[in-house]
C-alpha cells in the first residue's frame, strides 16, 4: 500500500476512535446537569434518591468517556502536522483560528472546570458547582461548533481567495456559516443526543436484567426513551435536509451514496447493490423505482447527475454506498425501538419490572448503535469528500507527508492495537459497573465523607449544603 | 533603534506565546509525569494517595501541550510539519504514552479490583514512555536534527536526563502535597533524582554550544556572556538550595512548597537560555519565526481570541489550584 492510503487509513483510526468519545460527552454534559437539576428541586429525600443515584453513577461514565476524549484529541492535534503537512501551509490562514479558537474558548473551558466538578463538591459553594457542571457541558457543546464549522468549511468552502498558493479569508462570516455548517451541526448534536439516549437506554435496561437496577434506573431508562423517541424523527428531518444540501453542493457524493453512474431522471432508490469502481458499474442491484430521486428532488422524475459526470473526481462509491445504508438502517432501527419501547413502557405506568424481558434485550443490543450510527456518517461525509481535502480547492494527495510507508504502517499497528485494546476496556468497565450499580454509588456515597481529593474520580455530591 | 511594526511583531508575539504555553506544560505535566514515574516505589494505599494528588489537575496540564503544538499550528503551519516530521516516531510514542496514562488513570477505579494493579503498571509505563520520548525530541529539537554520531547520543542523554528532571519534580509536589512516611520518602526519592537532573542539565547546556555555532556565538561573545553568566548562575544557586533543602527537618514542615517553588525557578531559566540560544529560529539554523509564520491577518485574527481568553484560562487555573491547595491528605469532602 502507498503512504498516502496509510496515511489516510491513520488518520481515519484515530477520529474515528477520538469522535466515539465526544459524541457521548456533548449530550452527556448537559444530561447530567438535568440530573443535577432534577435532584435539586425534587421536594422530598425520596424523591431526590434516583437523581442523586443517576448523578453519582452517570458522572462515573462522563468522567471516563471524557478521559479517553481527552487523550485522543491530543494525538489529533499532532497529526494535522505528521500527516497533512500541506494542508496546513494552504488553508492555514482558516484551519488556524478555527482550531484555535476551539482549544482557547472550548477545551481549557471543559479540562479546567472538570477537576471542579469532578472533585470540587463541599469545596465550593452548590451555585459554583453547578456553574462548574454547567461549563463543562457548554465548553463540550463550544467546541463541537468551531470544529464542525471548520469540517463543513471543509466540505463547501467559502469566504476565500487564493494568493500566492494558499488561501487568504475575505469574511469570516462566511467561512464559519458555509453552506453546510448549520446542517452539520445540527446533525451532530442530534447524534450525540441519540447517542446519549441509547447509552442510557442500554445500560438501564442491562441493570434491570442483571438485577443491580437501583431506584435511578427506571427513571433514566424514560428519560433515555422520551429523548430518543422525540430525537429520531428530528434526526431524519434533519438529515433530510442535510442531503438536499448535499446535493447542491456536493453531487458526486449524493451520487456515491446513491451508487448512480450515469445521469438519469427518475433513478431508483437501491436497497442492495455492490457497486464496482473499475468497472463503473453497480453489481446485484435491488431497487426501488423512482424513489432516490424522490427522496432526493422531492419529485419522481427528478435529475440526479451520475459519477460518470465527474470522472476522476469522484469518490471511492463502495465504501460510502454502505456507509450510507448502515447509517439509515440504524437510525431506523432506533425509531423503531425508541416508539414501541417509549408506548409499551407508557403502557405498564412506568413500571420497568413489568418490561417484557425480550424488550430489555432489545435495548441492551442497541446501547452502543449511536455509536454505528454516528460512525457511519462521518464515514459516509468525510470519505464522500475525496479526492479532495478542501472540496473544490485541495486535493488530499497535494497535502500528504513524505513519512516512509513502512513508518506508517508500523505507527499505525501501534495506534490501532492501542485503540482496540482501549475500547474493549471501555465497554467492559461499563459492563462491570452496570452491574454493580449499589457499589458504585456506594462508594461514591463513602468517598463523599472522607477522600483524599481526587482519590476517586467520582461524582462528589453531597446533601448537607455548605 | 528601528522598531518592528506590528506585522512583524506578531510571529514574535506568538513565539513567545507558544514558549510560555510550552514552559507551563512542562513545569504542570512534569510533576505529574514525575508522579506517575514514582508509582512503582508506593504501597498501593501511598498509589491512591500519589494519584490522589494530581487527580484534579492532570486534564488541564495535557491541555497546556495541545495549546503549545496548536500555537505551532495554526501560527507556524511550515515549521509544524518541519518538527513533527522529524520527530514522528517519537511523537507517536509519547501519544501513545500519555494516552496509556491518561485512560488508565480513570480505568484503575473503575475497574474491577483485581486489574487495578494491571492499570497502575500501565499508568506508570505510560508516564516513562512520555516522559523519555519528550527528552528525545527535545533533545532531537535543540541539536536542529543534526546528522551524525555525536547527535543521537546527545539526544539519548537527554532522554535519561528529562525522565528525571520530572521525577525530582514530581518528588518536591508530593513532599508539598503529602504527609507523614509518604512525605519523607518523597524526599528522598527526590534527592536520589537530583544528581542525574542537575547532570542532564549541565550536559545539555555544555553541548548545546558544542553543536550549534549559532548558540556559540551567541553565549561567548563579550560583552553579552559578562550579563548572560547570571543565567547559569543563578539556576547553579537554586539546584543547590533545593538539595541543602531535601535534607533539612524543615522541609517537612513549614516549607514543603519551598523546592517546588525553586524548582520552577529552574525551568523558567533553564527555558529563557533555551529561548535565547534559539531566537529567532523555530527549528535553528533552518527556519525562522518569520518564514514559519501564517498571513498577518490570519494572526491577529487569533490574537484577539488569544487576548480574551489566556487571562480567563489563567484566571480559572488559578482558581482551580486553589480550591484544591493543602495536603492532599487532609482534603476532605463535604
Amino acid at each position: 500500500m502507498d503512504a498516502l492510503i496509510l496515511a489516510r487509513m491513520q488518520f481515519a483510526a484515530n477520529i474515528t476512535f477520538h469522535i466515539l468519545f465526544p459524541t457521548i460527552s456533548i449530550a452527556l454534559g448537559w444530561i447530567l446537569l438535568f440530573f443535577r437539576w432534577r435532584w435539586l428541586v425534587a421536594g422530598t429525600p425520596e424523591a431526590k434518591q434516583p437523581w442523586l443515584n443517576a448523578y453519582r453513577f452517570w458522572t462515573k461514565v462522563f468522567a471516563l468517556s471524557f478521559a479517553l476524549g481527552v487523550v485522543s484529541g491530543i494525538v489529533m492535534s499532532f497529526q494535522f502536522g505528521t500527516n497533512w503537512p500541506g494542508f496546513m501551509e494552504k488553508v492555514g490562514n482558516i484551519a488556524g483560528p478555527l482550531l484555535g479558537y476551539e482549544v482557547l474558548t472550548a477545551f481549557f473551558l471543559e479540562a479546567g472546570f472538570l477537576g471542579i466538578m469532578l472533585f470540587g463538591h463541599g469545596k465550593v459553594s452548590e451555585r459554583v458547582h453547578l456553574m462548574a457542571t454547567f461549563f463543562v457541558a457548554f465548553g463540550t457543546t463550544l467546541s463541537a461548533f468551531w470544529i464542525l464549522a471548520l469540517n463543513s468549511w471543509m466540505q463547501t468552502p467559502a469566504g476565500v481567495e487564493l494568493i500566492d498558493g494558499s488561501y487568504h479569508v475575505t469574511s469570516w462570516a462566511a467561512v464559519i456559516f458555509n453552506p453546510s455548517f448549520p446542517y452539520r451541526l445540527a446533525h451532530m448534536l442530534l447524534a450525540s443526543l441519540l447517542t446519549c439516549a441509547f447509552l442510557l437506554i442500554g445500560l438501564s435496561a442491562w441493570q434491570l436484567l442483571k438485577g443491580s437496577a437501583q431506584v435511578s434506573a427506571p427513571k433514566v431508562l424514560r428519560v433515555g426513551l422520551t429523548i430518543a423517541a422525540l430525537a429520531i424523527p428530528v434526526q431524519i428531518v434533519v438529515g433530510d435536509l442535510h442531503g438536499l444540501n448535499t446535493l447542491e453542493h456536493q453531487p458526486q457524493k449524493i451520487a456515491a451514496m446513491e451508487g448512480v453512474w450515469e445521469t438519469e431522471r427518475g433513478a431508483p432508490l437501491l436497497l442492495f447493490a455492490i457497486p464496482d469502481d473499475k468497472a463503473r458499474t453497480n453489481h446485484f442491484e435491488i431497487a426501488i423505482p423512482k424513489l432516490a430521486s424522490w427522496i432526493l428532488t422531492h419529485q419522481a422524475d427528478g435529475e440526479i447527475k451520475g459519477l460518470n459526470e465527474f470522472r476522476d473526481a469522484h469518490p471511492p462509491v463502495l465504501p460510502v454506498f454502505w456507509a450510507f445504508r448502515i447509517m439509515v438502517g440504524v437510525g431506523l432501527l432506533m425509531l423503531a425501538t425508541s416508539w414501541l419501547g417509549w408506548w409499551l413502557y407508557r403502557r405498564t405506568g412506568w413500571q420497568a419490572e413489568r418490561l417484557p424481558q425480550r424488550l430489555l434485550w432489545l435495548f441492551a443490543a442497541m446501547t452502543f448503535s449511536g455509536w454505528v450510527a454516528t460512525v457511519a456518517g462521518w464515514y459516509v461525509t468525510e470519505i464522500g469528500r475525496q479526492p479532495w481535502i478542501v472540496f473544490g480547492l485541495v486535493r488530499t494527495t497535494d497535502v500528504a507527508s513524505n513519512v516512509a510507508a513502512p513508518l506508517i504502517a508500523l505507527t499505525l499497528a501501534l495506534y490501532v492495537t492501542v485503540y482496540a485494546a482501549l475500547i474493549v476496556a471501555y465497554v467492559a468497565v461499563l459492563k462491570y459497573m452496570a452491574e454493580k450499580t449499589e457499589q458504585v454509588i456506594a462508594d461514591a456515597a463513602v468517598e463523599e465523607a472522607a477522600t483524599p481529593a481526587g482519590a476517586i474520580t467520582s461524582p462528589v455530591v453531597s446533601r448537607s449544603f455548605r | 533603534m528601528n522598531v518592528m511594526s506590528f506585522d512583524t511583531a506578531l510571529p514574535v508575539i506568538f513565539m513567545a506565546l507558544m514558549g510560555l504555553s510550552m514552559l507551563v506544560y512542562v513545569v504542570s505535566d512534569g510533576y505529574d509525569l514525575g508522579v506517575g514515574m514514582l508509582m512503582h516505589r508506593a504501597s498501593p494505599e501511598e498509589k491512591d494517595v500519589l494519584i490522589a494528588s494530581i487527580g484534579p489537575f492532570w486534564d488541564a496540564n495535557e491541555t497546556w501541550l495541545v495549546l503549545g503544538i496548536g500555537i505551532l499550528l495554526v501560527a507556524f503551519p511550515k515549521a509544524h510539519g518541519l518538527v513533527l516530521g522529524e520527530l514522528y516516531l517519537p511523537v507517536t510514542l509519547m501519544l501513545i504514552g500519555l494516552i496509556l496514562r491518561g485512560v488508565a488513570f480513570d480505568f484503575r477505579v473503575k475497574a474491577k479490583a483485581t486489574q487495578k494493579a494491571t492499570w497502575d503498571r500501565l499508568f506508570f509505563a505510560g508516564s516513562m514512555l512520555a516522559s523519555v520520548s519528550q527528552g528525545w525530541m527535545l533533545g532531537r529539537y535543540v541539536s536542529g536534527f543534526g546528522e551524525g554520531w555525536n547527535y543521537p547520543l546527545f539526544a539519548a542523554a537527554i532522554a535519561l536526563a528529562l525522565p528525571m528532571a520530572y521525577v525530582l519534580l514530581g518528588a518536591c509536589w508530593l513532599v508539598m502535597k503529602t504527609e507523614g512516611e509518604l512525605q519523607q520518602r518523597a524526599a528522598r526519592w527526590a534527592r536520589i533524582a537530583w544528581a542525574p537532573m542537575v547532570g542532564g542539565l549541565i550536559l545539555i547546556s555544555m553541548a548545546t554550544p558544542w553543536i550549534s555555532a549559532t548558540v556559540r556565538e551567541r553565549w561567548f561573545t563579550l560583552p553579552e556572556v559578562i550579563a548572560l553568566v547570571a543565567i547559569p548562575l543563578t539556576t547553579a544557586a537554586l539546584l543547590l538550595a533545593v538539595r541543602v533543602l531535601l535534607t533539612k527537618r524543615l522541609v517537612l514542615a513549614s516549607v514543603s512548597w519551598l523546592p517546588f517553588v525553586l524548582l520552577i525557578g529552574v525551568f523558567v531559566l533553564g527555558f529563557l537560555g533555551l529561548a535565547y540560544s534559539i531566537y529567532p529560529y523555530v527549528v535553528i539554523d533552518r527556519l525562522t519565526l518569520w518564514q514559519a509564520a501564517s498571513s498577518p491577518a490570519a494572526l491577529k485574527v487569533i490574537l484577539i481570541g488569544v487576548c480574551i481568553s489566556v487571562p480567563a484560562i489563567a484566571a480559572y487555573t488559578v482558581f482551580s489550584y486553589r480550591v484544591f491547595r493543602g495536603k492532599t491528605g487532609e482534603l476532605k469532602y463535604a
